[in-house]
């Protein structure tokens, strides 16, 4: 059996690779969201409710987590679609406060004292949600919907004027993201066992769009990839002692500089599994 | 006989520029029409109009027998229109294949959609494969449309808009950039799709390409319909020679 | 009571407005959010405090740490924006995120993550004005930021400099026709948005009388509220969006407890981008945005 450290990490690879992509589907159809720790809170938040004052099972509460939060994201898609490029991420920071800042006051779960008492969960369940959830992410980068996700992507215009409703599919895409992100929080939650408003603020949901972006922003599989750097080098730095924040900053730089799509593309993917492309 | 298209005393404003004033013009079914005029004469606002890309600010456009001035484009275009561009709108990261499965009709079940497309949706693959082999594009199947010649990427900006199915075909200056060999299979082309079924409007500033090919020619000139009729009759207008020409009877 | 707190959030409001601002110059020229702003903020409030520790006087303490965040900026302008210039907007945002670990990571290892006090004899003058006092430290902080945003405003609207950076900001293709370089454009803005965070920081400092690494993060963010309020575009938004967030906020802790105060401030932002996006004296179109 793994040690509880290397099960620990494994377990926030799962996490985090679900946080990625909760962003990376959203930034499929051309937004940029920041605040996806709310959703993140959103869906810990309710689960943990779920399970701790209605003793409900945990699969249950984490699918009503990620129905709530898919709810929220769609409206949180309605005024998003007023809002472009720069500005719609800025609303979408302030979404992620407000969520954190709701739940630093919302006292039936705890406010800034932090919600505890859920029933613990193993990396096998993590593991479980975070697996099938990429291979539905897999799947569905097959299908024609993400090909008119992509399509409203990189011109709008132009996919509204080949029939495409930009609409549904933009507040889809927050919907599902917010969705995905809740199932990560819920994880997370009964991971933990314990939470508080200020782990799903601005620095959980740029770690979210860091991973993906640096594992590769156009591939699900980057979500995977990002996870496991964000995860694994930081520890492998620890030799570096008190200067190992600094050199991960570096390093991220470093992969910014050199390879902008992130690590993981299409391309790449092809050559890997010794496909060619025309 | 009842039009595919029709314009009914369309006007558009901007601010204090009437783009297009009073237009009223008309598309028969299985015929092709062209719409010419000088720079600046409001033919691309006039697509831009039909395709709800800009509201009228007068008037009614009245396709297949619906009222869709108000609509909004997807659901026009998903009505059978298709539309090309003046600079070719090909979307960046695809490829040409993937541009020609993304702009089909939804059919049938929502599963279709979700599901990875060559299992779950063999009818819209099936036509995909046949849009490539019409425009002999097979060989770039899986090429990045963008990085295309300028030529191939009109093929696939074409092809895109004929898989949506449609009953009318708009096209934006369709032979700008093209050398004769190639106007000339375009216009080929159009024909057999017009002896297919399709109506087709298009915008042209190449003369001896729209007369050879359209039914019915309308002429903008600053906004308003300056003349309309067929090729022989619009070339012989001497309002249209004066306003292509300018007051050049100097010369 | 209430005019006391009135004052206090004008103090805070005036940190406010230049944090906001310092975002503002990088965000009209690029549309990007400079993540570093909040640590460059952190460092100016750090240089100050070293400077004053060796009691150096108030107004060289201040230039000190300006300059010194300018010359920081422009490290990071040129190390981390400027390669990738023309990637999508949210790569070089992420770097200026990694230059922003660095920073913390220099200052936490050079100073150490424990609150520095500053030396309490600067921090005893107060002025009696009527029912209330005011801390000389306040005036300090008020009057300085007001006159760093009239200078700004004044570079702006006034200098052939300050025409280039609305040129860029306006249309970077025309401005270039037009002989304007981006580059050194770019290179101003984030050297006068790292003076001003860097005042920003030793203002900070002065307020709150102490220092600590993590002053930036909660800072940096709300000053993006602030100046998303105030609008992007216009000067004297921050000016006035400042001082209502921070009273906003001061009287939200007083009044309604210290938890809801991040609810007030984004929620008047997200408010603001429903109703008025461009901000309360913008003219930017938040409509209309590169992709980012």
């Amino acid at each position: 059996m793994i040690s509880t450290y290397y099960a620990g990490l494994f377990a926030d690879v799962g996490i985090l690779t679900l946080g990625a992509l909760s962003v990376y589907i959203i930034l499929a159809t051309g937004q940029l969201s920041l605040g996806n720790g709310g959703f993140m809170g959103i869906g810990a938040y309710v689960a943990s409710y779920l399970t701790v004052a209605l003793h409900w099972p945990v699969t249950p509460a984490l699918l009503v987590a990620g129905l709530v939060a898919a709810v929220v994201g769609v409206i949180v898609g309605f005024p998003a679609l007023r809002l472009k490029g720069i500005y719609l991420a800025i609303a979408t920071l302030g979404f992620g406060e407000m969520v954190r800042s709701f739940f630093l006051v919302f006292e039936p779960t705890g406010g800034s004292g932090g919600y505890r008492g859920m029933p613990h969960i193993s990396i096998s369940y993590i593991w479980v949600w975070a697996g099938a959830i990429v291979l539905l992410v897999l799947a569905l980068e097959r299908s024609r919907l993400w090909l008119e996700m992509r399509a409203v992507h990189d011109d709008e215009t132009a996919a509204n004027l080949v029939g495409l409703n930009t609409t549904v599919i933009k507040i889809g895409a927050f919907g599902l993201g917010a969705a995905v992100a809740a199932i990560c929080g819920g994880l997370f939650a009964h991971q933990y066992v314990y939470i508080e408003p200020g782990n799903f603020g601005f620095d959980r949901s740029i770690d979210f769009v860091l991973a993906i972006i640096l594992g590769g922003s156009t591939v699900g599989l980057g979500a995977l990839v990002g996870a496991l750097l964000l995860v694994l080098v930081p520890e492998w730095l620890r030799f570096l002692v008190d200067w190992r924040l600094a050199a991960f900053g570096v390093l991220l730089i470093l992969v910014l500089l050199t390879r902008r799509q992130g690590i993981l593309d299409r391309a790449l993917i092809m050559r890997l599994t010794f496909r060619k492309t025309a | 006989m009842t039009h595919l298209l029709t314009l009914d005393n369309v006007s558009k404003i901007f601010g204090g520029i009437r783009a297009l004033s009073n237009v009223s013009l008309s598309v028969p079914p299985d015929r092709i029409v062209g719409v010419i005029g000088p720079n600046g004469a409001g033919k691309t606002t006039l697509f831009n109009v039909i395709t709800g890309a800009y509201r009228a600010t007068e008037g009614n456009v009245v396709f297949d027998g619906k009222e869709m001035t108000q609509w909004p484009s997807h659901r026009i275009m998903r009505a059978g229109i298709a539309r090309t561009f003046q600079n070719i709108r090909l979307f960046g990261s695809m490829t040409v294949w993937e541009h020609l499965l993304v702009a089909q009709p939804h059919q049938g079940n929502m599963l279709r959609l979700v599901l990875p497309a060559r299992f779950a949706d063999p009818v819209a693959w099936r036509r995909a494969e046949e849009a490539l082999d019409i425009f002999g594009l097979g060989a770039y199947r899986d090429t990045v449309a963008r990085t295309l010649s300028y030529g191939l990427q009109r093929k696939v900006e074409m092809a895109r808009a004929l898989t949506t199915g449609p009953k009318l075909l708009m096209l934006d200056e369709p032979v700008a950039g093209m050398n004769h060999d190639e106007a000339e299979e375009l216009r080929l082309l159009l024909l057999r799709l017009q002896g297919q079924g399709l109506s087709i409007l298009l915008i042209e500033h190449d003369m001896p390409f729209v007369m050879r090919l359209c039914h019915q020619l309308y002429v903008l000139n600053f906004g308003s319909l300056l003349a309309e009729g067929t090729p022989a009759e619009v070339r012989s207008n001497p309002a249209v020679l004066d306003a292509y020409l300018g007051s050049e009877t100097a010369c | 009571m209430l005019l006391q707190q009135l004052v206090n959030g004008l103090t805070l409001g005036a940190v406010y407005t230049l944090i906001a601002l310092s975002f503002s110059l990088v965000m009209g020229v690029l549309s990007i959010l400079n993540l570093a702003i909040g640590e460059v903020f952190m460092l100016g409030g750090y240089l100050g405090f070293a400077l004053l520790a060796a009691h150096v006087p108030l107004a060289i303490a201040l230039l000190g740490g300006m300059v010194s965040t300018a010359v920081v900026s422009i490290v990071i302008e040129k190390v981390a924006y400027q390669p990738l210039r023309d990637a999508p907007l949210i790569t070089p945002m992420l770097s200026t995120l990694g230059c922003s670990i660095i920073l913390q990571n220099l200052v936490t290892n050079l100073w150490g993550s424990d609150p520095l006090q500053l030396p309490s004899e600067l921090f005893d003058r107060r002025i009696p004005l009527g029912p209330i006092s005011i801390g000389l430290m306040q005036l300090v902080i008020i009057g300085v930021a007001v006159v760093l945003v009239a200078l700004v405003a004044f570079l702006v609207k006034k200098t052939s400099a300050g025409r280039a950076l609305r040129a860029v900001a306006e249309n970077r293709d025309v401005a270039r026709l037009l002989g304007v370089s981006p580059q050194r454009v770019t290179l101003l803005a984030f050297a006068i948005s790292g003076a001003l965070a860097g005042a920003g920081g030793v203002l900070v400092s002065l307020h709150y009388a102490a220092i600590t690494p993590y002053v930036g993060v909660d800072i940096g963010l709300k000053a993006i509220a602030v100046m998303v309020i105030g609008g992007t575009t216009n000067v004297w938004g921050a000016l006035l969006a400042g001082p209502l967030i921070g009273i906003a906020e001061v009287l939200t802790i007083a009044y309604g407890g210290s938890q809801a105060r991040d609810l007030v401030v984004y929620g008047l932002m997200i408010l603001i981008l429903l109703l008025r996006p461009q901000g309360l004296l913008g003219g930017a179109r938040s409509d209309v945005g590169q992709r980012v």
